[in-house]
């Protein structure tokens, strides 16, 4: 394995929104992260054991299809139990079904453990700011 | 002749049953007294007189005891995460028979340790951490632990990679300390098996001894188990079948006593319907779950609280007036039976707010999600939707003219329809108060066991 810093990504649970998990792909790794890419439909334990064998600094989860808040809760706690808990947690995509303030989203996510959520719409750019600001 | 006497040395009574195994047979049940401070013989010579009175004199060529005396095995479980290791511990401990007095989670802090020092533990189970994950924790609470101050024996059941760790620290302080599997080791798998057959071990080797129990030794060939694990043991034989005989299937236990009410499952527990998610730790095949606020006398008081006046008089069709003037009467004087047939009305209400509220906490639940691609339920804990046997045991059951209308606190409610409670089951009474005595018998015996739960174990 390279130097480069690494980090996990995928889209979890039963979702299967491939577009945006590949074009995160190309920028993350672009930006100089060997990024290590767990594609689509993929459980929590998944990512927890990726982060483990990898000794990833950081696990970016994506949920598109509204399913997030029960997909992405205890993934925090999993993290607890394998002894990765200071590993950080981003969380983006479409969390929630219907019209919710975006403030209650990220305050309910903040509160299962991510650092930071991101709200429907943002570029790659933004998280790759946040991964340097981070990991410094 | 072939008899086996089966003693259970209960913290109130010693319960004895005699059977002859060739013929299958139960000869004949009797409870005298428990005496721990004093001798343990006693209550057992005091059953056996009562039981020769209604036998005739007996021999036995094997005499094997349970016991739940002086307040059972009381343990204390540790882990990680409340909703993984911690939770995984206090399963292996439940499973074993034992009274878990709380369960600890993350580090432990000094206060914590105090509290654990002053609830005083027959044993405490560490667990933490999956195999290759979390050390920190476990390798923080083993120091903690050797600062306790109270030599007792400890389970080890956490990461492996930090075990031999673990154990050297506390083996600095503690006599007794026995590393075994990790409960959890790895995310969502749970492997109790080992850590429950550790504990049973140390029981037997210690525990015994500690609560007076050896002093039985000279008429006890072996002291098996603690009686809940008993208790599981024979409704696992009676369910899977044992030595060739087939068993009932998926079923459930109830035990209602005076402190606690026990609840049983032995079931797998998958979705019985489609388009179902399962989340959450895997549970045990043997499930068992005990609800200290939930009883009939010392807990009287908890289960009016717990359930309130207004489901109990509304079970019994009394006033909740009348249910809490009879609460505090059972509790300013615990060995007060019901006198008439209000109070006899509102002891099976109690009884069924026990089982109603013990089996609504057992079983598992499900969640409807609304999404964009339909509605998805979620599955957390056993489905027993479709358990077909329901075993009422325990003094409210056993001693009640009818059974069945406290065992019916089980059954699914349509206005609940997210607990998964049994739908169409049979009830069975134990009405000799056998299942202790046959999980022993089934140590040795499987077959008969199951053939004599069968016979004994059936409708009011």
């Amino acid at each position: 394995m390279s130097d480069k810093v690494k980090v996990i990504l995928g889209v979890i649970g039963a979702d299967c929104h491939a577009v945006g998990n590949k074009i995160l792909n190309h920028a993350i790794s672009a930006a100089g992260y060997e990024v290590i890419n767990l594609g689509v439909l993929v459980p929590q334990e998944e990512f927890v054991n990726a982060a483990i064998e990898t000794d990833a600094k950081a696990i970016l989860v994506a949920s598109l299809y509204g399913h997030g808040e029960i997909d992405c809760r205890g993934l925090r706690d999993r993290c607890r139990e394998a002894g990765i808990e200071d590993i950080l947690l981003y969380v983006g995509g479409n969390l929630v079904v219907g019209k919710t303030d975006f403030k209650d989203v990220e305050q309910k996510f903040l509160a299962m453990g991510y650092d930071r959520v991101y709200v429907p719409g943002t570029l790659p750019d933004k998280v790759i700011a946040d991964l340097n600001e981070d990991l410094k | 002749m072939n008899n086996v006497l089966l003693i259970d040395f209960g913290s109130t009574y010693t319960k004895i049953t005699a059977v002859d195994v060739d013929q299958e047979q139960v000869l004949g049940t009797a409870r005298g007294i428990t005496t721990v401070e004093t001798d343990i013989m006693d209550g057992l010579n005091q059953a056996l007189a009562a039981l020769f009175a209604k036998t005739g004199e007996l021999e036995f060529n094997k005499v094997l005891g349970c016991s739940s005396a002086a307040g059972g095995l009381k343990m204390v479980a540790a882990g990680l995460v409340p909703e993984m290791t911690a939770e995984a511990a206090k399963r292996a401990a439940l499973g074993a028979g034992a009274k878990v007095l709380k369960v600890f989670s993350h580090e432990l802090s000094e206060y914590e340790i105090a509290e654990i020092a002053a609830l005083q533990p027959d044993i405490i189970l560490l667990a933490g951490g999956t195999d290759g994950g979390n050390q920190k924790v476990i390798l923080h609470n083993a120091g903690m632990l050797a600062g306790l101050g109270l030599d007792v024996p400890v389970v080890v059941a956490g990461n492996k990679s930090v075990a031999p760790a673990v154990v050297k620290i506390l083996s600095e302080k503690l006599t007794e300390v026995r590393p075994t599997e990790n409960v959890m080791p790895k995310l969502d798998e749970l492997n109790i098996e080992p850590a429950r057959a550790a504990i049973r071990d140390i029981f037997l080797r210690r525990i015994t001894e500690a609560k007076g129990l050896n002093r039985a030794n000279k008429m006890v060939d072996r002291m098996v188990m603690p009686t809940p694990a008993a208790v599981l043991k024979a409704a696992e034989l009676l369910s899977q079948g044992g030595g060739g005989e087939k068993g009932l299937g998926d079923l459930m236990v109830l035990d209602i006593g005076g402190a606690t009410t026990d609840v049983y499952s032995i079931a797998k527990g998958d979705p019985t319907v489609g388009g179902v998610t399962l989340k959450g730790l895997p549970e045990p095949f043997g499930k068992r779950t005990v609800e200290g606020d939930l009883g009939m006398r010392y807990s009287a008081g908890a289960l009016l609280k717990a359930a309130g006046a207004e489901m109990i008089s509304r079970y019994a069709v009394v006033s909740p007036e009348e249910v809490t003037a009879y609460v505090a009467k059972v509790e300013a004087d615990i060995d007060h039976l019901p006198q008439d047939e209000t109070q006899a009305k509102i002891e099976i209400a109690m009884g069924k707010a026990c089982v109603r509220l013990g089996a609504d906490r057992h079983v598992g639940q499900l969640v409807t999600y609304f999404t964009p691609m339909g509605t998805s339920y979620v599955q957390t804990g056993k489905d027993l939707t479709k358990v077909t046997t329901v075993i009422g045991t325990g003094g409210v059951i056993v001693n009640n003219s009818e059974p069945e209308a406290i065992l019916k606190g089980i059954l699914f409610d349509e206005t609940n329809p997210q607990v998964l409670k049994p739908q169409y089951p049979e009830y069975l009474i134990d009405k000799n108060y056998i299942m202790a005595a046959m999980g022993l018998l089934g140590e040795e015996y499987p077959a008969v066991a199951v053939r004599m739960m069968k016979k004994y174990i059936v409708k009011k």
